[in-house]
């Protein structure tokens, strides 16, 4: 029995599960005080561009939806697992991908900005 | 000799006689106890007074030897530390689950015996000296760090507790690789490298997704799931090591051949 | 006499439910399916953003639905969840010794409690809500 590769894939899970504790919830106020009708201020598009502008602010946007998105992937392979889909390649392949290619969206329209 | 207060007490109690049945089925008793009594004083009561055949594993009597594991009720536990008193009703007593079954509430450990064997649970020197030269010192930070690991009694009710070793019977387990993590951590000893070649596997640690079952039920307070996460993130950095850094592979790499495939 | 050992499978579909701390594991693993599906909202937010001010007004105004509103409420109970779990398992992947002693596990939770209630409140901040 060989040395797993698992770390490839858990690390960044691991990454993401911690970047989505400290920041998902907060972010989910903002946005549901926006549908609430009580949008911050700093969610006009003015504040929210010049954020997304700056290379910080695309290094931040990056990393907390790429890592949750992983991290997110990752996890409902291993649900996938226990409610009892056996073909875990199957689910592994295509939670994996769907996450890198929103990872890709999320790159390509942060250089659009 | 002053009598104590009795109480009477229903089991219902899983059945299997390999050589006759195909099936298990529960069967009814109802003996009376003291109140003071533990769920394997009434097991003893009816292996004496109304059925001699009822089988099951028991030794000490006192939380230590770690043989008496069943399920209560639906709860690994050691009978001979679960107090009558604090059920209600029928007791449902079944054998270790995810065990197969030998006899009544007597199960097959062969997996769990095989699988501590492969991870190697006891002391790798660094350096081997000879007994003229000392012992092994050690400060009281460094025992600290591992005791806890150390208080495991074999007792399975990990095993019975995790989904994911039901799921997938190949995973090694929370009570073997605590083992292994128990002696990687050790000051005195240098066979994590030998013991990766097993818990580093997709078998190992990599099975566990940590629901934490393990710790919750461990009768000795030991926490399996913490050793199994802390390992997770060893050889996460092992991999890092191994593959990304230039040269890391041949660092790591110093166990001899011959040591890793002795695993099997 | 021969070895006759009698295996039972484990229900594959069914198992979580024989008991209440596998219901509770099994909630904290679907938290992901929210959490998953929120970002990928985000996803479609960013792409707003990148493609303009009137698409971005589009975005904040499809936010009002009372579907979404639903949705992120899910999400909202879904990444606090996830949070609380989270921060309870540091403890166990991260144990801290100090000298011979382990510092407790609650500190070492609570302090990240208290981080996070300190960077949402920088995050509300700096979003101008307060």
């Amino acid at each position: 029995m060989a040395k797993s590769n698992k770390p490839v894939v858990w690390f960044p899970f691991a990454a993401g599960g911690t970047v989505i504790a400290f920041f998902i919830p907060v972010i989910v106020v903002l946005t549901l005080m926006a549908a609430l009708g009580h949008v911050p201020a700093g969610l006009s598009y003015e504040r929210m561009h010049a954020f997304a502008t700056c290379g910080l602010g695309k290094l931040v946007i990056f990393g907390v939806v790429a890592l949750s998105l992983w991290s997110s992937a990752h996890r409902l392979r291993c649900t996938c697992y226990d409610f009892g889909l056996r073909a875990d390649t199957l689910a592994a392949t295509v939670l994996y991908i769907a996450a890198l290619a929103a990872s890709l969206v999320v790159a390509l329209a942060l250089l659009k900005i | 000799m002053t009598q104590m207060k009795q109480r009477q007490v229903q089991l219902e109690v899983l059945r299997y006689n390999p050589d006759t049945d195909t099936e298990a089925h529960f069967q009814r008793y109802e003996v009376s106890c003291n109140e003071e009594g533990v769920v394997l004083d009434a097991l003893n009561k009816v292996k004496e007074t109304v059925d001699p055949t009822l089988n099951y594993r028991w030794s000490c009597h006192m939380a230590v030897c770690g043989s008496c594991g069943m399920m209560i009720n639906g709860e690994p536990k050691l009978s001979c530390h679960t107090f009558l008193r604090d059920y209600e009703g029928v007791i449902r007593v079944e054998p270790l689950a995810h065990f197969p079954i030998e006899r009544d509430l007597v199960t097959a450990p062969d997996d769990f015996m095989e699988k501590l064997k492969r991870v190697k649970p006891y002391l790798i020197p660094k350096k081997k000296k000879p007994i003229s030269e000392g012992e092994y010192k050690q400060t009281p930070a460094q025992l600290m760090k591992f005791r806890q690991y150390s208080m495991c009694i074999n007792c399975m009710l990990c095993y019975a507790a995790c989904p994911e070793y039901g799921l997938t019977p190949k995973f090694i387990g929370p009570a073997a690789l605590t083992l292994a993590h128990r002696y990687n951590i050790d000051s005195r000893d240098g066979g994590r490298k030998e013991r990766q070649e097993v818990v580093a596997t997709a078998e190992g640690v990599w099975d566990c997704t940590f629901v934490g079952a393990c710790s919750e039920v461990c009768p000795a307070h030991v926490d399996p799931a913490s050793a199994l996460q802390q390992m997770k993130i060893t050889s996460s950095i092992d991999w890092i090591v191994e593959h990304l850094i230039p040269g890391g592979k041949s660092a790591r790499d110093t166990v001899s051949r011959e040591d890793a495939g002795d695993i099997s | 006499m021969s070895r006759r050992p009698l295996v039972r499978e484990v229900p594959p579909t069914t198992w979580y439910f024989r008991q209440p701390r596998y219901m509770r594991y099994m909630s904290r693993e679907i938290t992901s399916i929210f959490v998953g599906a929120y970002c990928m909202f985000l996803v479609v937010g960013l792409q707003r953003l990148a493609a303009g001010p009137s698409a971005w007004e589009g975005f904040l105004q499809a936010l009002t639905s009372p579907a979404s509103i639903v949705f992120q409420f899910l999400a909202l109970v879904a990444a606090v969840y996830h949070a609380a779990t989270w921060f309870n398992a540091t403890q166990k992947a991260m144990p801290v010794q100090i000298g011979e002693d382990f510092v407790p596990g609650n500190v070492i939770s609570g302090a990240h409690y208290v981080a996070w209630a300190v960077l949402s409140v920088v995050i509300l901040h700096l979003a101008g809500v307060f």
